[in-house]
């Protein structure tokens, strides 16, 4: 392990290309090899070369020893790696050898630049928030032609009591179509990556017998949480579809319901177990419930969709507002929504769970 | 009604910053449940009661069990001793 020391040796270059040939590990950085270190025997057979080593330095270059120590601040590592490298061989030299106060450094580093990072992003997003123009002023850039439109004519034009409803569903709703096919793509893309096939190879065997382990034992037949779920889930399912019924005329919605609709799904699910469920709520159900609510969707706006998304007469009758049969499309487009999210809920959780609808 | 604003404001910077400096992934996201709880009454305080329902059944609902479910999957979650006989 004798080398020539001098400015080469020391330099940034020589311990690049050191590493790229695989001499030395850059995280134990003391141009000690990863490969030598694992073994108690090679280590303490380094510990005691390594121990030689810094008196061959002194000895070789006597002359410029101060320029030698501040050139290279390997030394002192290397007296410090000999003290644990010695006393305790680990399986992890890498992490626990002092050779690795690089990383140390690059961790403490790490931490107070995150530290610095957040404090910086808080800053600025303060200074921001403190050129807001002030909540509910009438002056602020907002309150332009556009609300001033849907505030005035909007139950007039809609039907729609609710007037966020009327919005999303009337004036805007391509968005809210864009919104649902991303739930949709999004279960599709969650289904691609968690699914267990039926016909895989042998190593899928084993990871299906394990899943079906998890399935059989996961709901415990807990007597409190059956119990519960008896009387917490028809008031959750009745709630959820009130708030999808009545989007257009009091808050809420068919995200909202959806929401509300999956929960309660996956609440009964944890109570009483796949089996039960998957009779009233399999792959199949889901495929044709979310498909044929998406297309519903498209083709009953898609005329609006055609012509730039401008807002059109669909002959239905408005009705009265305040009525459930009221607003025209909005009810039906609610319907969708909701069953749409609420699907995508419950595909989700089956599908972490088990892999499959 | 100002105090209790406050209050709920404080607690969700709280929750917030608790979040990160918990070691159990367990309760960090017991504790990202109470944040979204939390975000839920303020939404009502702030009159958009679709955002509040929204929140309740997403953020404190769906989201922590799908974090559960993959804390599961993982075994970041340490089963119960009575449970192992039954497993195997």
């Amino acid at each position: 392990m004798s080398r020539r020391r001098d400015n080469y040796e020391n330099s940034r270059w020589r311990r690049f290309k050191r590493w790229l040939e695989g001499e030395i590990d850059p995280l134990t950085e003391g141009g000690v090899g990863l490969s030598k270190a694992p073994s108690s025997t090679a280590a303490s057979l380094e510990g005691t070369d390594r121990g030689r080593e810094p008196e061959e330095d002194v000895a070789l270059s006597p002359g410029d020893l101060e320029k030698d120590v501040a050139l290279s601040p390997r030394e002192p590592e290397k007296d410090v790696a000999l003290s644990p490298g010695g006393t305790e061989p680990d399986t992890l030299p890498a992490l626990r050898e002092p050779g690795g106060r690089g990383l140390r450094l690059y961790r403490k580093f790490y931490q107070i630049m995150s530290i610095f990072l957040c404090l910086g992003i808080i800053c600025v997003l303060l200074w921001t928030i403190a050129y807001l123009p002030a909540f509910g002023n009438a002056g602020n850039p907002d309150n332009n032609e556009v609300s001033a439109r849907y505030i005035e004519k909007g139950l007039e034009e809609t039907g729609a009591v609710n007037m966020v409803t009327g919005m999303i569903l009337d004036y805007r709703a391509f968005d809210t179509f864009g919104e649902s096919c991303v739930l949709f793509i999004a279960s599709c893309c969650v289904l691609v990556l968690l699914r267990i096939d039926d016909d895989g190879g042998s190593g899928d065997a084993e990871k299906r017998k394990r899943e079906a382990n998890d399935r059989v034992f996961e709901p415990k037949n807990d007597i409190i949480l059956q119990k519960c779920a008896c009387v917490l889930v028809p008031v959750i399912m009745v709630f959820g579809i009130y708030i999808i019924l009545n989007g257009h005329l009091s808050p809420g919605g068919g995200f909202s319901g959806g929401a509300v609709l999956g929960s309660g799904l996956i609440l009964y699910l944890n109570a009483f177990g796949f089996q039960k469920t998957e009779q009233m709520f399999n792959g199949r159900t889901y495929r044709r419930i979310t498909v044929s609510a998406l297309t519903f969707y498209c083709l009953a706006k898609s005329y609006s969709f055609f012509t730039g998304a401008n807002h059109m007469e669909s002959g239905i009758p408005l009705g009265t507002p305040g009525d459930i049969l009221s607003s025209g499309l909005i009810l039906p487009l609610n319907i969708c929504v909701g069953l749409v999210v609420a699907c995508t809920m419950y595909a989700f959780y089956t599908l972490f769970r088990k892999g499959g609808i | 009604m100002k105090l209790f604003e406050c209050v709920l404001l404080l607690g969700l910077i709280v929750c917030a910053v608790s979040v990160g400096f918990t070691r159990d992934l367990l309760t960090s996201i017991i504790i990202f449940m109470s944040y979204s709880l939390i975000m839920c009454v303020i939404w009502v305080l702030l009159q958009s009661p679709d955002l509040a329902i929204t929140e309740a059944a997403v953020g404190a609902g769906v989201t922590s069990i799908l974090f559960f479910v993959t804390l599961k999957k993982i075994k970041a979650i340490r089963k119960e001793e009575q449970d192992e006989p039954e497993e195997g």
